[in-house]
């Protein structure tokens, strides 16, 4: 380790008085470009330009980020647009994320934002950049602004070559001292406005190139310092003991069990139960031999995964509300020649993170310092001084004062409010009490089955055609859970595992989702029924956002529905969506999987068989997401001998507005795709009345390599007029209907209970 | 009761003085201070741990330090002399993976059965990764990746 010992009050104290150069080791870089960090001081305020960008002595820029990346390239799309509006070689723009002391809170990972939000304000920053310089440069030249150009980074007079200053000579390793226009807020809607003009798409020359993941490299030799990898002077390792079964308190804890093994403490609060020892072996084995007395009067749940949704469809909802109500679809429905009704299911799901949360925490002294992976860095700042400063049940800490730094570092893949940030708070509680640096891992059945789950639903859809065939009345109603028992944030003691076993009551709020498209029917109604949670205080169901929240669910019944509605008017799957769609990017998409796919219509599933028998059918679906819009062409194979369903080849249109970098969002994008692939075909989170039942990776599978598909076809469509728009999710939404109606085109079976195991493929062909 | 135990790991030895029974993964990350193998499951289930012990892909997280006998290599040494392992590169140049965290499992287990024989069809090449976890669904690349260092390692 090359890097300077920090005294721990210089590593806390970030955000008042920074140097950067001893508060940041070389190795949290998670870059292999040449570019190196700059070393000046300066306080955090968006409305400086400081706060965003430093130039130092070798021409390098670096870019300080209040989001996080986990391989989707995002920090690399940032580093394009900063060097494509400074015009300097993107090779030479560094990436600091989310550390609290040295980056402006711009959400972390929130919403697919990442380059649509933070970019913009990149843009404007570097932009602005660009200008100051050029105006010092201006002024040392004593030369209008418009006889000044810039290549690779310096600064020279048009047509005099004698005349030209480099970006590091104007600022290097100096403030550059000048405000930015900041719109006050932070978050994902913080914004800035720069008095320069940023460049015309169509004279860019990095933003839409493939620009390689600046992140790549560390992570494939080993060299990068993952949050796993992180250790602090005098750290000692804890390891959590779960409640029996959801809902059971703690009675009397059994210290003698574990007396075996040296040096290790107990620490019990409430229901809160973890073990810390000097050895993170003896902390796993103290956990698991830890004997504690569980009352389980009042435990579990009120029904079971295998009656989940009978219980939903009979369940009083919390909330009611109508997304949309075009026309009357009641009437137009009652008066209609046919009517079709649908019933859709889509079961608990675990995000099942390759490995459980983790965090080190070190509570010392009214001073915290959390490191994390966590998507909401700083709101898990946020959350450990909630949770330190809030007095609760016994707890002796009324009136203390944290100050907290909450430092983010890669870890496994997050695809919404995993479990990172109750991770993140089960080590400030060890910390706290133990009075020294602790790392928390939790086990494989914690990640399985205690963390946040997305939520369960029953989706209706109705639709009344007439005489000629024609959609007249449509209604969409999803009934389920809300997808928010738990904020997407883990910003207060009533949103976290651990502040629910220590005592603080949860608050769940009614979150739902209806779907995004364009359909034009003249009678057309959205709506929802939210459930409350089936166990309202640290439940292993506890549900909160998990990739697309929503999305996959309510999609996957929109979509099979409206194939359902094509077959019903006797129009083929894509000529029906395309004459009812009114955007025309929409209409893109469709066109473009379609014309990948070779699309053939039809009117009628074709069942078509390969020589051996297998079942061979296509299905499309289409979906907006926040200014992104995606169609999907899944073909599939599948075994009537064993009910395997094989998705062997997709087809994407994609539209994610201006594209900064299409080699990393061909691979977000399949990302997108084979994790949704995954949830479609094989996951279900099981439980009995008293706990999740499905808590490793044999009880919970997910796609194996096997089922990855032979091919995928990606027709990316740049929208160079608009903004960039998010990538990490929204394909995710259109494969579940895809492979549904790839299934009926197959088979002439709608299988409408999400996942398509073999078992129930099985007998979906025996009952027909 | 801790012992002393001599493993070779990435061409060196070292002395560790542990429980025979913990598993060597914790040995390889909290002892000799290795990045690559991750703790997954503990349980052989996700191939996150994966080192190669004399040849074979094996699970860290569930081979006890007092059974290791042989040479181990990690991800942290699979590149020496300043020269990049073939299938980092590939892995590298194909962007494959996302959050890599797993990426011991694929890169460890595909070296270990390439090294053997780069000859390998595609089929061969799915059934030999069989069972490794990638949540992030990143396995287009990883086969890619896999492929593309197969044919470098054949040619």
């Amino acid at each position: 380790m090359n890097q300077p010992t920090i005294a721990r009050r210089d590593l806390l104290k970030g955000a008042a008085a920074l140097v950067v150069a001893v508060t940041v080791p070389p190795i949290s870089l998670l870059t292999t470009a040449r570019a190196k960090t700059i070393h000046v001081a300066r306080t955090l305020n968006p409305a400086q330009l400081d706060t965003w960008l430093a130039i130092a002595a070798d021409g390098t820029i670096t870019g300080y980020w209040g989001k996080m990346d986990m391989g989707q390239g995002v920090d690399t799309a940032i580093a394009q647009i900063i060097a494509e509006e400074l015009d300097v070689d993107v090779d030479n723009v560094n990436i600091i994320a989310a550390d609290s002391a040295l980056c402006a809170d711009q959400g972390g990972a929130s919403g697919s934002t990442g380059v649509s939000r933070s970019g913009a304000a990149f843009r404007a920053a570097a932009a602005e950049a660009r200008l100051v310089l050029c105006e010092k440069a201006s002024a040392e030249f004593a030369v209008p602004m418009d006889k000044l150009e810039v290549a690779d980074g310096v600064v020279r007079v048009t047509g005099d070559a004698s005349r030209s200053v480099s970006y590091a000579e104007l600022v290097a390793d100096r403030m550059f001292d000048s405000p930015i226009a900041w719109n006050g807020e932070y978050g994902n809607s913080l914004a800035l406005t720069s008095r320069a003009k940023s460049k015309d798409p169509k004279d860019y020359t990095v933003v839409g190139t493939s620009v390689r993941r600046k992140d790549i490299a560390g992570k494939i030799l080993a060299t990068t310092e993952f949050l796993h990898d992180v250790r602090v002077p005098g750290m000692l390792h804890g390891r959590m003991v779960r409640p029996s079964v959801a809902g059971a308190s703690v009675v009397s804890v059994d210290r003698t069990s574990i007396s075996g093994i040296s040096n290790v403490q107990v620490i019990v609060e409430n229901d809160f139960v973890g073990v810390v020892a000097t050895k993170e072996w003896d902390a796993i084995q103290a956990a698991k031999k830890l004997e504690v007395k569980w009352d389980e009067s009042d435990v579990g749940f009120p029904t079971t995964s295998d009656e989940l949704f009978d219980w939903i469809r009979a369940a009083t909802p919390g909330k009611s509300e109508i997304d949309e109500d075009i026309g009357d679809v009641d009437a137009a429905i009652a008066g209609s020649a046919k009517t079709i009704t649908a019933e859709f299911e889509w079961p608990f799901q675990s995000h099942a993170r390759m490995a459980g949360a983790a965090s080190v925490a070190d509570v010392r002294n009214g001073e915290a310092i959390v490191w994390t992976d966590s998507q909401k860095p700083y709101d898990t700042g946020k959350g450990a001084k909630k949770l330190l400063e809030t007095p609760i049940g016994n707890r002796r800490r009324g009136g203390a004062k944290y100050t907290v730094r909450s430092i983010w570092k890669p870890g496994p893949g997050s695809y919404g409010r995993s479990d990172a940030g109750d991770g993140a708070m089960d080590a400030v509680l060890l910390s706290e009490a133990v009075g020294a640096p602790v790392r928390v891992q939790w086990m494989r059945h914690e990640g399985h089955a205690w963390d946040p789950k997305g939520p369960a639903s029953v989706i209706t859809c109705r639709a009344g055609l007439d005489d000629a065939g024609e959609v007249i009345g449509y209604h969409f109603h999803v009934k389920g859970f809300s997808r928010a028992d738990m904020n997407s944030r883990e910003n207060d003691p009533s949103e976290v595992l651990a502040g629910h076993l220590v005592g603080h009551a949860s608050t769940p709020a009614w979150r739902m989702q209806t779907p995004a498209e364009s359909y034009r029917f003249d009678n057309k109604r959205y709506s929802w029924d939210a459930l409350p949670p089936l166990r309202k205080q640290a439940s292993p169901l506890r549900t909160a956002h998990f990739r697309d929240p929503y999305g996959p669910e309510v999609h996957f019944a929109s979509e099979s529905f409206i194939d359902e509605l094509a077959y019903a008017s006797g129009e083929d799957p894509l000529a029906f969506r395309l004459a009812r769609v009114t955007d025309e990017r929409d209409a893109a998409v469709l066109e473009a999987a379609a014309e990948l796919a070779r699309w053939e219509p039809h009117t009628g599933p074709r069942k078509r068989r390969d020589a051996d028998g297998t079942m061979i059918g296509q299905g499309i679906a289409y979906a907006q997401r926040n200014g992104s819009v995606n169609a999907v062409v899944g073909e599939v194979e599948v075994n009537p001998e064993t009910g395997r369903i094989w998705v062997r080849r997709m087809y994407v249109g994609a539209d994610h507005g201006l594209i900064v970098n299409p080699f990393t969002l061909d691979r977000t994008i399949e990302g997108n795709l084979l994790q949704s692939t995954s949830r479609t075909l094989f996951e279900e989170v099981k439980f009995d009345r008293y706990m999740v039942t499905t808590d490793d990776w044999l009880s919970y599978p997910i796609l194996d390599v096997a089922d990855a598909p032979l091919e995928i076809k990606i027709k990316q469509i740049n929208r160079p007029e608009l903004e960039p728009r998010g990538a990490g999710e929204p394909t995710t939404r259109v494969v579940p209907a895809a492979i549904a109606n790839a299934f009926f085109d197959a088979t002439g079976i709608r299988l409408r209970r999400v996942p398509f195991t073999p078992e129930r493929v099985l007998a979906a062909l025996q009952a027909h | 009761m801790d012992r002393n135990f001599t493993i070779n790991v990435d061409g060196r030895d070292h002395t560790i003085r542990v429980d025979p029974r913990m598993p060597l993964l914790y040995a390889l990350r909290n002892e000799l201070g290795k990045k690559g193998p991750k703790f997954g499951c503990g349980l052989a289930q996700c191939g996150a741990c994966t080192v190669i012990l004399d040849g074979v892909a094996i699970r860290s997280c569930v081979m006890p330090v007092a059974a290791v006998k042989g040479k181990v290599r990690t991800l942290d040494g699979l590149s020496k002399n300043g020269k990049t392992h073939p299938v980092q590169q590939a892995f590298i140049d194909e962007e494959a993976g996302q959050c890599e965290y797993c990426i011991s499992g694929w890169i460890m287990t595909a070296t270990a059965f390439l090294e053997k024989d780069p000859n390998r069809s595609d089929e061969e090449i799915r059934a030999a990764l069989a069972g490794l976890k990638c949540r992030c669904g990143t396995h287009m690349s990883i086969l890619r990746a896999i492929r593309r260092a197969a044919d470098e390692m054949a040619s």
